[in-house]
């Protein structure tokens, strides 16, 4: 390779990663300012007399996105609870520690792993709906019909999304932490042979309120994440059916990398030993 | 005719871009109370987007719009809101919302915009379909209607709120000839009934002929001619005349013209 084409080769490079990076920072940007105005609709507008809440599409929300993801939410977590305590045993036993097993557990699943694993569920589930659903809305001039009727799409469409993922998130959070530390007994009282009351205690004693408290407030956001980046794919999508498509798996995409990024931002501020 | 009245559109001088293509080129166009008038034109010369601009969806480039005298190219998205409940707008492709009922589909205006009662809502719901011949469809969704009964239904939830002007995007395209005479007639009751202004973009010679009060003819983003039918058909603007006669474009392409249009870039 000549020296021409290395230097050629780098520019280019460089200049693509940099379109990239500004192109996503405009995509954040435009993401957090349709947060902002889905805040509005809630926290300000109905108490300026500028249309209330929909409380029945935020209801019918919370079924979809709620309701309907228990089964996979509880069974995923039971079984990384489950997981989790065989690895942990296999230490732990060497030691004659397994009665750690249940701080292991506890602290792992409501801490980080009840919040995380129901957020990334709940994005590939009802994120990519969202961001189909608006998508397709979108396609269909629904949006346009919208505003032409003097409906703003996001308080329409938005506010009872997020509203519902508001709600609805660190209620599945809560139940993922248990059904997580059933996972864990579970394998406790089978493998073990650790009484019910002892792991029972024993877990209680390895939790204090800052594990919970500190999960259900990633929650929040991952609430806020989910939605909003379901939204704003929907709301970009162009063209017709393939559109929808790819706004869909970038919102998955998109929703479960920021996930992680808020998750280890906040788990840093937490936890931080510094 | 209706000069004397003032007019209750009034579109000044309005030029749009999509990127860098100029798609509406000094639009001047007023429209009067009472009228139909129906814009017409080929395929991609901007009539869609010349109605999106009327309603406000989209902003122009430059020019002004007025609606009853109120410039709205400068109004923000709520405070267009007073101005929006007086209109009523069909979309090429309908625009029902998917996930309700036709029936909902009709009474969300009048959920929303209006301290109604609902069993007032249901009987008006009822009369709005019932005006659109679909009485007795409140329940279906709109995936269970067929394209003409689709249309109808947006029609019926255009007409909701009972709108001062009435905008309708290729009302009659896709259907067969003898559905679309029927939203013809539709449009044609609701013409006498109700005196709305009517703004009709249409591709149909023969809903020109039958509901028109006056044909706006656009080129390429401009407004070639303007008048009654009779004026239009006895125009000597080739243009005119080649719409009217429903003459194909010649065979011949400029060799340069499509080499540019080949790598994307427009002339004049
Ligand atoms: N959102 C858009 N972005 C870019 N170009 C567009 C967009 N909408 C329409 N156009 C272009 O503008 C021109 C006018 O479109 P439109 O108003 O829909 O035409 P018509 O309704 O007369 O068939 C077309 O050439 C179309 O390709
Ligand atoms: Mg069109």
């Amino acid at each position: 390779m000549s020296q021409m084409e290395m230097k050629r080769y780098i520019t280019q490079t460089f200049g693509s990663v940099g379109r990239q990076f500004l192109m996503y920072m405009t995509h954040v940007g435009r993401m957090v300012k349709l947060t902002k105005d889905a805040l509005y609709w809630i926290v300000v507008a109905p108490f300026r007399g500028k249309g209330g809440i929909r409380w029945q599409s935020t209801v019918q929300q919370m079924i979809y996105i709620g309701y309907n993801s228990i089964p996979i939410v509880a069974t995923i977590c039971f079984f990384v609870g489950l997981i989790m305590a065989m690895q942990a045993a296999y230490q732990l036993e060497r030691f004659g520690a397994s009665i750690y097993v249940a701080d292991l557990v506890g602290v792992s699943m409501t801490r980080e792993l009840g919040p995380l694993l129901t957020a990334i569920i709940v994005a590939g589930r009802s994120g990519s709906a969202i961001a189909a659903e608006i998508g397709t809305m979108k396609v269909n001039e629904e949006i346009d019909a919208l505003r032409t009727m003097g409906f703003n799409p996001i308080w329409f469409l938005v506010v009872p999304r997020f509203l519902a993922l508001l709600i609805v998130l660190p209620c599945l959070s809560l139940m993922a932490d248990v059904l997580g530390i059933l996972g864990g007994f579970f394998l406790a009282i089978a493998n073990l042979h650790i009484s019910f009351i002892r792991y029972f205690n024993q877990t209680a004693d390895a939790l204090v309120m800052k594990d919970l408290l500190t999960g259900l407030v990633k929650t929040f956001f991952f609430a806020t994440i989910i939605s909003q980046v379901g939204a704003y794919q929907g709301f970009i999508v162009k063209g017709g059916a393939e559109g929808v498509g790819k706004s869909t798996t970038a919102s998955v995409v998109t929703s479960i990398f920021l996930i992680i990024i808020a998750d280890l931002v906040m788990t840093m501020i937490f936890y931080s030993t510094l | 005719m209706t000069t004397s009245k003032q007019p209750i559109i009034d579109i000044q001088d309005l030029v749009t871009y999509y990127g860098s293509r100029k798609v509406l080129d000094g639009i001047n166009l007023k429209i009067f109370p009472g009228e139909t008038l129906t814009i017409l034109g080929r395929s991609g010369c901007g009539k869609s987007t010349l109605l999106r601009h009327i309603i406000g969806l989209s902003k122009p480039t430059g020019g002004r719009i007025f609606i009853k005298a109120q410039d709205i190219t400068t109004l923000s998205e709520e405070d267009m809101l007073p101005i929006r409940r007086k209109i009523g707008m069909l979309f090429q492709g309908g625009a029902l919302f998917n996930s309700m009922t036709v029936g909902d589909n009709v009474a969300l205006p009048l959920r929303e915009h209006t301290e109604l009662e609902d069993s007032t809502i249901k009987i008006m719901t009822r009369m709005k379909l019932d005006q659109v011949g679909l009485a007795g469809f409140e329940d279906f969704l709109p995936s269970q209607l067929s394209g003409g009964m689709k249309k109808r239904a947006a029609l019926a939830r255009a007409i909701a709120m009972d709108p001062d002007i009435l905008f309708c995007d290729e009302p009659s395209a896709g259907l067969d000839p003898i559905v679309a005479v029927g939203i013809d007639n539709l449009i044609l009751k609701l013409k006498k009934a109700f005196r709305m202004t009517i703004v009709i973009v249409t591709h149909e010679l023969e809903s020109v002929y039958l509901i028109a009060d006056r044909v706006a003819l656009l080129d390429e983003g401009k407004i070639i001619a303007l008048g009654t039918v009779d004026e239009l058909k006895n125009s000597d603007n080739p243009k005119v005349q080649q719409f009217f006669r429903r003459i194909p474009d010649p065979e011949k392409i400029d060799k340069d013209s499509y080499l540019k249009s080949l790598i994307g870039e427009t002339d004049e």
